[in-house]
């Protein structure tokens, strides 16, 4: 009895573990014959990178036919033999497997399988299906064919940094886009944005892609109605403020897009405090003046001013900070009080959002206490320096005294 | 004014009749005006001994203050020592005082034990006074190795790890070693609190006992005189009171060290160059230790030796081999004054010498590749 166990359960693990390796090596007429016929960049040549084939799936669980035959009339009167699918049939091609969960928690039960529910709503989607253009993007447009890698790897051309290329093939193609009449320079755009800058330069994978605003198998441009709550993803506070002030009604009124109105959409720089106030370049006094009937002027002239006070206070301390660093003073602690000013000016920039003083200055009187506190005791540890060189100056003079009348005392004995 | 000096003056020798009568000091004190001091060209060496003692006077007396404040353990030592520094009024001085006057007494005593190796200085009857003075060294460095983790930030402990590490090369022993060491396989707060032990019970307590001995040695035999005077006329050597002259122009240097030690102290709290202790970021075992790690500056030379010693020499560790050379080249070192057998006759020894000079330039060059490479 127990030998028997012992025998099914060896064997049992035994096709298990080598379950994809016997499949690797069973005949495949189909790569044989096609890295035969085909150049060195051929599918037949890339299709052993592709997960695919990692995973233990090879050209006929696709295409369908036979790969033990070598002849491919042979293999074209199999039944169930499909070839190659049309640029139009291909999200249904894929979709047999990608679309159905049974299948798919076989082999990667994390992904999902609503791509292509999800295509369908998509730009590309709807014009591919609807108006049957065929210059669309379909799965093999991002995914490549024959060479598709895990979103995870970096080779792959849906790995977070490839993103922005791979969407730029065609948006960032003039001609290419010529037929649909929208700009080619979002690519362009991002690259030097903030976000850009972020995950290109900095290789900050969590720093948005096209995807993360526009979604990638539903890919459409975000509505005015639902801007805020995209980059409300990322951006939590500052939407939820946004959501909450006088601007919410106001945009929504005028129809203009939410975020997108101070801050650009493709091209997001970092935003500096000249972004506030009423002077240029200031974005308040694009709309406001200081008789148009809102509190508006009031408000910006007053955040910006709040602002401007603990940017000055931050920097003084800073400075007197560095300076008894420099003598050499212990400044552990009011480093980490800077740091806490730093927090506190996040915050007050974030207020700003509000369009509400009330809010925003409590805040950034906070920061300005905290500031004062380092610029305090900096200046007692500058302090503390020149009154311990002082009493070294006192302690070396009593001591050299002392060393001087002892020279006397012994030049005496002699 | 005269009549208050002279009454004063009375009153003290009549408290010195009293102890007298009771502790018969006279006697000593007889002993000691009696005790008389070589005045030669190199007399310049002898006060490198009483330099030492000085900075180890002040090591004890800036450790008891010290003691008042840290708390060892792997989560109070930091924050301890960064209390001293920021908080405790001249805790930062005295801090700074412990440290300057650590290095400075290791780099008097190397000073003191070269000197007494050239003259000669170890030779009968002075082997015991030698040997001990050894002993002092072992136990100096070894102040210095315990004291360098107590302050638990990154630097000393990835050193200290290394430093232990190097004990664990040992043959046969070496584990055990390691471990009695780190009380564990790894250096955590079970280190810092027997190295702490070691550092303010242990080592004191020996360091007493050894030190008393060699300055009982030193009274009762005097200073060495040069090989040279063996040949020379009584009549032509020159000697000088111990007390209270060789005593006063030894508390003359004693201040002008003290200015030293007060300036280094107050310009550089935290050391300068190769010679610092910046209190920096708190000991975190599981951060990647920094780029650059190194020992004190007096274990330098041997820290370059062992980096420069292949893997494995004729099969066996390149480690083990330095630490075995170094083994019994420090024995020899110690047992100088047996082994020498002309510096039992009074004559100078050329091979010695030129040993000395080796092991001197030995250290420097390592010392300095050390920081170089």
């Amino acid at each position: 009895m127990t030998r028997r166990f012992w025998t099914i359960f060896l064997s049992g693990l035994l096709l298990t573990v080598l379950t994809p390796a016997i499949r690797a090596e069973e005949t495949n007429n189909c790569l044989t014959c096609h890295q035969q016929i085909e150049e060195e960049d051929g599918p037949a040549h890339k299709f052993p990178r592709d997960i695919h084939y990692q995973k233990g799936i090879f050209c006929v669980d696709c295409h369908g036919g036979d790969a033990s035959l070598d002849d491919m009339d042979a293999v074209r009167k199999v039944k169930g033999y499909r070839g190659a699918p049309s640029h139009l049939e291909v999200p249904e091609f894929c979709a047999r497997c990608h679309s159905d969960a049974t299948y798919m928690r076989n082999h990667n039960p994390s992904l999902p399988t609503d791509q292509l529910e999800k295509y369908k709503t998509s730009i590309h989607g709807k014009r591919l299906f609807g108006e049957k253009d065929t210059k669309v993007a379909n799965c093999i447009s991002c995914h490549s064919v024959h060479e598709i890698g895990d979103a995870k790897m970096p080779y792959s051309s849906t790995y977070p940094m490839n993103i922005p290329g791979t969407c730029g093939k065609c948006h960032a193609d003039s001609s290419y886009m010529a037929p649909y009449n929208i700009p080619t320079d979002q690519l362009d755009k991002y690259t030097r944005s903030v976000h850009g800058k972020a995950l290109l330069v900095k290789k900050d994978l969590g720093a948005p892609a096209c995807n993360s605003c526009h979604g990638n198998h539903g890919a459409a441009p975000p509505g005015v109605a639902s801007l805020s709550a995209v980059c409300g993803n990322c951006h939590a506070l500052q939407a939820d403020l946004f959501n909450a002030s006088p601007h919410e009604k106001a945009f929504a009124a005028n129809n203009y897009p939410m975020c997108e109105t101070c801050h650009s959409n493709h091209l997001i720089e970092h935003p500096t405090d000249s972004l506030v106030g009423t002077k240029p370049p200031a974005l308040c006094a694009n709309c406001h003046s200081d008789d148009d009937g809102t509190k508006g002027f009031a408000v910006a002239e007053g955040s910006l001013a709040s602002i401007e006070e603990l940017v000055q206070h931050r920097a003084v301390a800073d400075s007197l900070l560095l300076d008894a660093h420099d003598k050499g003073m212990m400044t552990t602690d009011e480093e980490f009080k800077l740091r806490e000013v730093d927090q506190d000016l996040i915050e007050t920039r974030t207020l700003v959002h509000s369009l509400d003083l009330t809010k925003l200055q409590p805040k950034a009187q906070e920061g300005l206490a905290k500031a004062d506190t380092v610029k305090v005791r900096s200046a007692g540890l500058i302090d503390e320096y020149y009154y311990r060189r002082k009493g070294l100056g006192l302690a070396t003079l009593f001591i050299t005294i002392a060393a001087i009348g002892l020279y006397l005392k012994i030049r005496k004995l002699r | 004014m005269a009549e208050s000096t002279s009454r004063s003056s009375g009153a003290i020798k009549r408290a010195y009749r009293w102890v007298d009568r009771r502790f018969q000091i006279q006697a000593l004190v007889d002993y000691m005006s009696h005790k008389v001091v070589p005045v030669q060209k190199f007399s310049i060496w002898y006060y490198f001994g009483g330099i030492t003692l000085f900075l180890f006077i002040v090591q004890v007396v800036t450790g008891i203050l010290l003691l008042m404040y840290y708390r060892p353990g792997a989560d109070s030592a930091y924050e301890s020592v960064r209390f001293i520094v920021a908080e405790v009024s001249f805790g930062w001085l005295i801090r700074a005082l412990h440290s300057w006057s650590a290095n400075l007494m290791i780099f008097a005593a190397f000073i003191h034990m070269f000197s007494v190796y050239f003259e000669n200085a170890y030779r009968k009857p002075r082997e015991l006074t030698w040997l001990s003075g050894i002993a002092l060294l072992a136990l100096a460095l070894t102040f210095g190795f315990s004291g360098y983790l107590l302050p638990w930030n990154e630097l000393s402990f990835f050193a200290t790890r290394v430093g232990t590490g190097m004990a664990g090369a040992v043959p046969f022993l070496g584990k055990y070693l390691l471990v009695i060491m780190r009380g564990g396989e790894e250096v955590t707060g079970a280190t810092i609190e027997r190295f702490f032990g070691l550092h303010v019970a242990i080592l004191p307590a020996l360091f007493t006992v050894v030190l008393s001995a060699h300055l009982i040695f030193i009274q009762r035999q005097g200073m060495s005189e040069p090989l040279e005077w063996k040949e020379k006329p009584s009549g032509e050597k020159k000697y000088m009171k111990f007390f209270p002259h060789f005593l006063m122009r030894d508390l003359l240097v004693w201040l002008i060290v003290l200015n030293i030690l007060a300036v280094l102290a107050v310009f550089f709290p935290d050391g300068i160059g190769v010679v610092h202790w910046p209190l920096g970021v708190k000991a975190d075992p599981f951060s990647p230790p920094p780029p650059v790690i190194r020992p004190e500056w007096y274990f330098m030379f041997a820290f370059q030796a062992l980096k420069f010693l292949p893997a494995h020499i004729f099969s066996i560790e390149g480690e083990l081999v330095g630490i075995s050379v170094f083994t019994i080249g420090g024995l020899i070192w110690a047992f100088v004054p047996f082994i020498n057998r002309k510096s039992r006759i009074d004559e100078p020894s050329k091979l010695f010498m030129y040993f000395g000079m080796f092991v001197i330039l030995f250290i420097i060059v390592m010392t300095i590749l050390g920081y170089l490479l």
